[in-house]
């Protein structure tokens, strides 16, 4: 047992406990409901606009992609035009690569000494396949999700619905992804477990968000299909929410939605303030969003100061006689 | 110095469990053995940076830091945020997904978790943390924030001193998080209070004043290559008699000191003067600029650029069209992504072409220097060089990529295409342990000093590793490479884990199998040892052609 998971998990707990209690005892729909998402979504968008806005208004004052192929050279000599982009497009394809498809994680490998002292890198493809797994199910949630601020629901959520109800188990639909998505969830926190390199190196920081992730699928799923809310008065809810006509809607959602409110809600204000800041730093890694062309064209540091440097005179001054004596050319005799 | 272990003995030391501690709770180990000399006053004075006030060791428990050296690194720090959006994203952005930890040669030679790139990085980011974020300040340890105390000091000084500043954790971060960048940024502050390295910045401090990391004065650069040249024409019979500072040549021509200063890197030195020689290329060498190595990129972007200065000054004077630059590593680092940025733009000079092939180097057209490799394989390409592969019949040869040419750069293929027309036997060694998946000499970024060789054996074990690889399946013996650094660090790391294997430039098999005009019979290569007699001559034909 770990006290950094273990606090972590009972953070998420207690806080979907709070909002529990606060609607079915406290009677805080509004707070819950109305107060809450919006603080967050305030929160969210401010401190996620002032993070990306602060690595924006930082210099890129040198040209250092991580080189991960062979580089433009000779006209007879095969660049590797993604992984060592010379062009704009070379790195509009680094980049979607990289940021769409996790290009760096799938070179992953796992460093082994064995027993006749030899070392071995074997190419592993767990870490690559649980993060794809992840953010695409996130992804696609968090679209379907679009069903309850909009009216009438655009085509293509209601596509992406359909294609993530294909297998369908029984009733209500099941929508693949939001079970993917807990699973997901649940495989990279027990990486995080199990694997001692992995424990060794995470912290509350990396615990905590993944609980509350856990936690609002979790909870996501156990209404759609254990306890069954009610759908239309969310709606009304979500509605008001997206047209800024909050509705107080009293009664007939169950408790839970509220749960799973507040912890969405936590979430988007977390963003901002944590790792998960990811999500906007992946676009601005200089050493992937740039083209290696530094040779071709010059790259302009915003704040190249002069620096004192030891110039000619000074060192022919120093050894004026010794380079005569050998025979060397001087400017001054 | 300390004793080391024996190789098998270590070997067994590197595969340890982590601790049970928390890395935040263990104190960096900085008895004897595992740190580098501290800067003397001299070198640090000579370069105006600031000083600790006297001399030190790191294994003292009070250090000589300056009295408001909070406020000092606090500064430095928020000032650098503001310069490196590198520094900045990479403080934010880390999710401590665990992909890097083992691809540190160091983590995986001595199995110490603060040598994971993730952590190394941590060793900053919890003070950054602190200091700069919302989180950190309200939520303190449990956002991963932790106050800056000399401890913390101490710890940055022999971590950010175990790292070589070889990208290769970057390679694989998902984004591209890169610990270079951090190391640098780090190192920048310790010097910020006066802590640094003498194997660095007592050669940065030579290179200001003579121009090159050695020390080496005017008349000595000249009296060493003429060495070299008598010992050309002892194996070939050919006089070769460059020339220096010269006005009006085409090219000027900068190689790292080491390549005119110690063995193996000489024998490289003799390769390039026989292939000038060979192809007659109107150049010229330089006293000035005679480092083509740059120390200030282990010590701040600064002093990357007062050292770098030399060189478009030095071409600039001599009125050359362009610069050719010979085999090295961070050399190449600053030539490629940093010279023309900090000391351009070379409007003096003229985009290279090869005065021999006539191709031109388009990928150099603004910073106007070329590889040695670049140009040299365009040279046999094209077919200008008259080359007897079987002369080096008797070397079983694998190729090191350094890693600054590899990941900062990516030049892969040229020597590559070198080697394999300059030698018959040529092996790769494992694909995850090459190209820009190679793994460092483990000496890099100014750590190739003696007192910590234990450190140095550990994190060259994974390179070491592959090439007793290849030694045991294809009988390699000789390890070639194209950095100066790794040409003095790798002989000791072979000598220590693969003893039958040799070091070696690939420009010193160029010049090996090079068939000078006018030369007598070879019986020796470059290093006066018996070419293999028992090649049958049939086979000095069939290379020919």
């Amino acid at each position: 047992m770990n006290a950094d998971y273990l606090s972590s998990l009972i953070a998420v707990v207690v806080l979907g406990l709070i909002a529990y209690a606060g609607v079915a005892m406290a009677g805080l729909n509004g707070f819950f409901g109305v107060f809450v998402p919006y603080l967050a979504l305030v929160l969210f968008v401010i401190g996620f606009t002032r993070r990306v806005l602060g690595w924006a208004g930082s210099a890129v004052p040198f040209r250092i992609p991580t080189t991960c192929g062979q580089e433009k050279s000779l006209p007879w000599i095969k660049q590797a035009k993604i992984d060592n982009p010379s062009t704009k497009t070379g790195v509009v394809l680094r980049m979607f690569f990289e940021v769409l498809l996790f290009r760096s994680l799938f070179r992953n490998t796992r460093a082994t000494l064995n027993e006749n002292g030899r070392l071995s890198y074997k190419w592993v493809l767990w870490l690559w396949a649980f993060a794809l797994m992840f953010h695409y199910c996130f992804l696609l949630v968090v679209l379907r999700h679009l069903r309850f601020f909009t009216e009438p629901v655009p085509g293509f959520v209601k596509m992406l619905e359909g294609v993530d109800g294909m297998l369908q188990i029984g009733l209500p639909v099941m929508r693949i992804s939001g079970v993917l998505l807990l699973v997901a969830a649940t495989l990279l926190l027990l990486r995080r477990i199990l694997l001692p390199k992995v424990r060794y190196i995470s912290r509350p920081a990396d615990y905590f968000p993944l609980f509350l992730i856990i936690g609002i699928a979790g909870t996501g799923i156990f209404m759609r299909y254990f306890t069954k809310v009610d759908v239309v008065k969310i709606k009304e809810l979500t509605m008001g929410l997206a047209t800024f006509h909050p509705a107080m809607v009293q009664d007939g959602i169950g408790a839970l939605f509220y749960s799973h409110l507040f912890l969405v809600s936590i979430l988007l204000a977390y963003i901002p303030n944590s790792k998960l800041m990811h999500m906007g730093g992946v676009f601005l890694s200089p050493t992937r969003n740039l083209a290696n062309n530094s040779r071709a064209v010059r790259h302009i540091n915003p704040w190249n100061h002069p620096v004192k440097v030891h110039t000619y005179e000074e060192y022919e001054d120093d050894f004026r006689e010794k380079m005569i004596e050998a025979g060397l050319p001087v400017e001054k005799e | 110095m300390v004793d080391i272990p024996k190789p098998e003995e270590l070997i067994k030391k590197t595969d340890t469990p982590l601790p049970s501690k928390r890395w935040e709770n263990i104190p960096a180990d900085l008895s004897p053995g595992k740190f580098c000399y501290p800067t003397k006053q001299k070198s640090l004075e000579y370069l105006d940076l600031p000083t600790p006030g006297r001399e030190w060791s790191p294994a003292d428990e009070e250090w000589p830091l300056p009295e408001n050296w909070q406020e000092i690194i606090h500064e430095g720090f928020k000032e650098r945020l503001e310069k490196y959006r590198s520094l900045k994203v990479f403080m934010d952005i880390c999710v401590r997904c665990g992909a890097c930890a083992d691809k540190c040669h160091f983590f995986i030679g001595t199995g110490d978790p603060k040598n994971m790139p993730v952590v190394r990085a941590e060793l900053l980011r919890s003070i950054y943390r602190n200091d700069f974020t919302t989180a950190g300040k309200i939520l303190g340890k449990i956002a991963g924030a932790r106050k800056l105390t000399p401890a913390v000091i101490k710890e940055w000084f022999s971590y950010f001193y175990q790292c070589t500043e070889c990208r290769r954790c970057s390679v694989f971060c998902p984004y591209g998080i890169d610990t270079a960048e951090i190391t640098m940024m780090a190192r920048e502050l310790l010097t910020l209070v006066g802590l640094n390295i003498n194997w660095i910045l007592e050669p940065a401090a030579n290179c200001f004043r003579t121009g090159n990391h050695l020390g080496i004065q005017p008349h000595a650069f000249k009296e060493m290559i003429d060495f070299y040249c008598d010992d050309i024409e002892e194996v070939t019979g050919i006089r070769i008699d460059p020339s220096f500072n010269r006005k009006g040549a085409e090219i000027l021509f900068i190689t790292p000191s080491g390549d005119y200063f110690a063995d193996p890197g000489i024998y490289t030195m003799m390769g390039y003067l026989l292939l000038f020689e060979h192809i007659g290329l109107d150049y010229t060498l330089s006293t000035y600029a005679s480092e083509g190595g740059n120390f200030g990129l282990f010590t701040s972007a600064d002093m990357v650029k007062r050292l770098n200065a030399k060189m478009y000054i030095e071409a600039k004077r001599l009125g050359v069209k362009w610069i050719l630059g010979g085999e090295c590593g961070h050399m190449w680092r600053v030539i490629h992504q940093y010279m023309d940025t900090l000391n351009g733009p070379a409007d003096f000079l003229e985009a290279p072409v090869s005065p021999i092939t006539g191709t031109k180097f388009e990928n150099a057209a603004s910073t106007k220097m070329v590889h040695i490799m670049e140009f040299t394989a365009d040279l046999i390409k094209h077919d200008k060089l008259k080359i007897d592969p079987s002369r080096n019949d008797n070397k079983v040869v694998t190729f090191h990529d350094g890693c600054n040419p590899s990941r900062g750069m990516g030049l892969l293929e040229e020597p590559r295409y070198v080697i394999k027309n300059v030698c018959n036997n040529f092996y790769e060694m494992p694909e995850n342990t090459i190209r820009e998946q190679t793994f460092c000499c483990g000496s890099g970024a100014g750590l190739n000093t003696e007192e910590i060789m234990e450190l140095r054996m550990r994190g060259g074990l994974p390179r070491a590793n592959a090439v007793k690889y290849v030694h045991d399946k294809f009988g390699v013996n000789l390890l070639a490479c194209i950095c100066a650094i790794d040409r003095a660090s790798l002989p000791p790391l072979m000598n220590y884990w693969v003893p039958d294997v040799g070091v070696t430039g690939v420009h010193e098999l160029v010049g090996n199998a090079l068939v000078m005009d006018g030369e007598i019979e070879r019986t020796s290569d470059l290093r006066f040892e018996p070419l293999n007699d028992e090649t049958p001559e049939g086979n000095k034909g069939e290379a020919d052609e």
